[in-house]
């Protein structure tokens, strides 16, 4: 079972999305929460890092987009948009879940 | 499934202690359980039941209290974490236990998952 990362800080405070995804094997899948959402956001200076890990599955939580005024704003392809319900389906789905904090 | 909770921020840092809260509701509300949430470094903020937010502001301390009558959540809160801050359990918001770091490492043995929440 491939391990479900978490990540919730912005790419733009902490290092913690690059941290991350430089750990992160082909495979796993990373969720995106609270103010790690404005990592899913398409056309910043942390996209690309995103963008080119196509064998990762992206994930980022709608209510911490909603929350934030990002609901309409364009993310990175391939990012699927979840609720906590679909959060708990992914740490079902994976094994172990990792939080970058 | 059985999942185990740690929450390591207050309610009023960042974001933490809500998405720990919504999370476990989510699990709830599917069907799994909620093995135990454990409350741990300012985590255990989230116990003080002296806390009184103002009434247009989430009051997370009530809805965890809320959540363990409802569901039988067992909430934890960390023994040494607890007394450093000052949080005593004439202070503990109802369905809130002090105890040990063993708690947290059951939960770990016990669940299949242990999410972390913090900062």
């Amino acid at each position: 079972m491939s391990i479900l990362h978490t990540v919730n800080k912005s790419p733009f405070e902490r290092n913690t999305l690059m941290d991350c995804l430089a750990r992160a094997k082909d495979g796993a899948a990373v969720l995106l929460i609270e103010d790690g959402v404005y990592g899913a956001l398409a056309g910043t200076q942390a996209s690309d890092a995103i963008a080119k890990r196509g064998a990762i599955k992206f994930y980022a939580l709608g209510p911490d987009l909603d929350a934030r005024g990002l609901a309409e704003k364009p993310l990175i392809d391939g990012i699927t948009l979840i609720d906590y319900s679909g959060f708990v389906d992914l740490a079902e789905a994976h094994n172990p879940v990792q939080s970058w904090l | 499934m059985k999942f185990g909770i740690l929450v390591n921020e207050g309610p009023f840092t960042h974001q933490a202690s809500d998405s720990a809260y919504h999370f476990t509701k989510a699990a709830l509300e599917k069907g799994h359980e909620i093995v135990r949430v454990f409350f741990y470094h300012d985590g255990v903020n989230n116990a003080n039941k002296l806390s009184e937010p103002q009434s247009d502001d989430r009051n997370l301390v009530g809805m965890w209290s809320a959540l363990a009558e409802e569901h039988g959540v067992e909430l934890i809160v960390c023994v040494a974490a607890a007394l450093r801050r000052g949080i005593k359990d004439e202070l503990l918001a109802a369905g809130f236990t002090i105890s040990g770091l063993g708690q947290l490492v059951e939960a770990g043995i016990i669940g299949d998952r242990l999410i972390t929440f913090g900062d």
